[in-house]
């Protein structure tokens, strides 16, 4: 097992830097993508299992791709065609197969358009990203078998309905890239909202999504969405300190206190966005990051430009007509029209948003506001049974509390 | 790596459709005509026919015995087999190296609507 979190944190970045290269190398060589995942998980384990005990590797990556090449040819002769595959693979040590296009070619595999978006992520992390699918479970709070089945079920689909191993062509780059971006997003939330700084045995994903995001700023440099999308990450994350209080609960983005907030990485997530637009017309990760630095470079909470940030949220309504973004603008109109607006803008997305608990939190501000306490103390009840997050839970329970 | 394109469409505009002046649909037919064209010259598209109106469908429904073999009764009802609002007007097999081209294809089919896109077994793979 492993010692402590510090060490966890360690081997997963150790991981994440060699599987997705190793995976990668391996699809392209033998055409097999269960078999190349399946190989480097081994691998995975078997260091967890090693490691801990008698160190990591004076070159973790060679060690990884020794026992990650023997799992595979162990694999393949069970096979029918092994011996060409067997010659494909002992022709060549495992780390020269690998070209830096193909970790993209992987990354375009697990997030493609055919598969569940739950599938997209889990495989994402564990063929990219290198995690275990015990670490992937404890990470998104699920179970190991969901995780485990959900994974064969992919790479059945993958293998069953041909989706190949290869880069999507020019006129289809952007729409693809839109599903890579999007799951690295959602990676980024679900670690930014469960997490309040590393815990023992979970890995941190909104370190990984970062670290994917940047990745990909590499790897497609002429895109201007993955700096926008790297810049709004970095931005969030700049001012995770201020997030949480002493004991846990959540600090409201109004209520933080500022001093906290990392200035200097502010300032370089805005440099990042300052690239982006010159490479192209703006996309909505980077409109996302621009609200986010607006909010971000204001002197207080109060002082934010309001009219700049609904007039940002209508740029970024016109790209992607979102309700979330909808809810969001609704929050910056309060300031500038008012609360009866803003819960008139919110009212109109009862149909697409009665299932997420944000909308009935800020409908219940907004009625608040209004002095209809009755109709809100019964929105932040709705909230409350939306949500699982103990610290979103615990702001609720406080509001219905304070009344 | 062979596949099914099933286009399916909404009943109502199916029925619309038939109604439409005759050169309108003649040149709607002439553009499905010349994508089958096309992708048959080259070599991609091996076969397919459109179907005739679901509600000329009929409905099989084989009777199931203890074991779960079929145990010769049938119930047989008007009508396709899915109640849903959409329906299949139509289908081609086509041969293609990839998912991702079978995507191409479907993006380029001019009669509009939904394509569903599902890979052939082997019959004799269990």
């Amino acid at each position: 097992m492993i010692a402590d979190s510090t060490e966890a944190v360690e081997l997963g970045a150790i991981f994440r830097d060699h599987a997705g290269r190793l995976v990668a190398g391996l699809v392209r060589r033998i055409g097999d993508f269960d078999l190349a995942e399946e190989s480097v998980q081994e691998a995975v384990i078997e260091a967890l299992d090693h490691w801990p005990r008698e160190g990591v590797p004076e070159r973790p990556g060679s060690w990884l791709a020794a026992v990650a090449h023997r799992k595979a040819l162990d694999r393949i002769r069970r096979q029918v065609r092994y011996r060409e595959k067997v010659a494909e693979l002992t022709s060549r040590p495992l780390e020269s197969y690998v070209e830096p296009e193909d970790r993209l070619r992987l990354m375009f595999v697990c997030c493609h358009p055919a598969l569940s978006r739950d599938a997209q992520v889990a495989l994402t992390l564990r063929a990219v990203l290198g995690m275990t699918t015990a670490e992937i479970a404890r990470a998104l709070v699920t179970s190991e078998a969901a995780i485990a089945q959900r994974i064969v079920r992919a790479k059945r689909k993958i293998d069953a309905a041909g989706i190949a191993y290869h880069m999507p062509d020019d006129s289809e780059l952007i729409e693809r890239l839109e599903h890579l971006l999007a799951v690295i997003y959602l990676l980024f939330n679900e670690g930014y909202l469960t997490t309040s700084g590393p815990e023992p045995l979970r890995r941190d994903l909104a370190e990984d999504a970062d670290w994917l995001a940047a990745l990909l700023t590499r790897l497609l440099p002429t895109q201007p969405e993955p700096l926008g999308l790297l810049a709004l990450i970095r931005i969030q994350r700049a001012r995770s300190a201020a997030r949480f209080d002493g004991s846990g609960d959540i600090v409201l983005f109004d209520h933080q206190d500022r001093s906290l907030w990392d200035r200097e990485a502010i300032a370089a997530a805005i440099k990042l966005i300052e690239r982006a637009a010159q490479l192209g017309p703006p996309g909505p990760y980077q409109v996302q990051a621009a609200i986010a630095a607006l909010y971000a470079e204001a002197p207080s909470f109060d002082r934010t430009d309001w009219t700049q940030a609904v007039l940002l949220y209508d740029l970024l309504i016109r790209l992607d007509p979102s309700p979330v973004a909808r809810l969001n603008r609704a929050i910056a109109l309060e300031r500038v029209a008012g609360a009866g607006a803003a819960l008139a803008a919110v009212d109109e997305l009862a149909g697409d948003l009665a299932p997420y608990y944000l909308f009935h939190a800020t409908r219940g501000r907004f009625l608040d506001e209004l002095g209809r306490g009755d109709e809100a103390a019964s929105a932040y009840r709705e909230a409350r049974a939306l949500t699982a997050n103990p610290a979103e839970r615990a702001l609720l329970e406080r509001r219905l509390a304070g009344r | 790596m062979k596949y099914m394109l099933m286009f399916a469409g909404n009943e109502e505009y199916f029925d619309a459709f038939r109604s439409f002046p005759e050169d309108v649909q003649k040149a709607a037919l002439a553009r499905v005509d010349n994508w089958s064209k096309e992708h048959s010259a080259a070599g991609r598209l091996l076969e397919g026919h459109r179907l005739q109106p679901a509600s000329t469908a009929t409905t099989v429904r084989l009777q199931h015995g203890q074991d779960g073999t079929p145990n010769g009764k049938a119930l047989i009802t008007d009508g396709p087999f899915i109640d849903a609002k959409e329906r299949i007007g139509g289908y081609v097999i086509i041969d293609v190296p990839d998912l991702d081209a079978a995507i191409a294809m479907a993006r380029t089919w001019p009669a509009g609507g939904t394509i569903e896109i599902r890979p052939l077994a082997d019959l004799r793979e269990a």
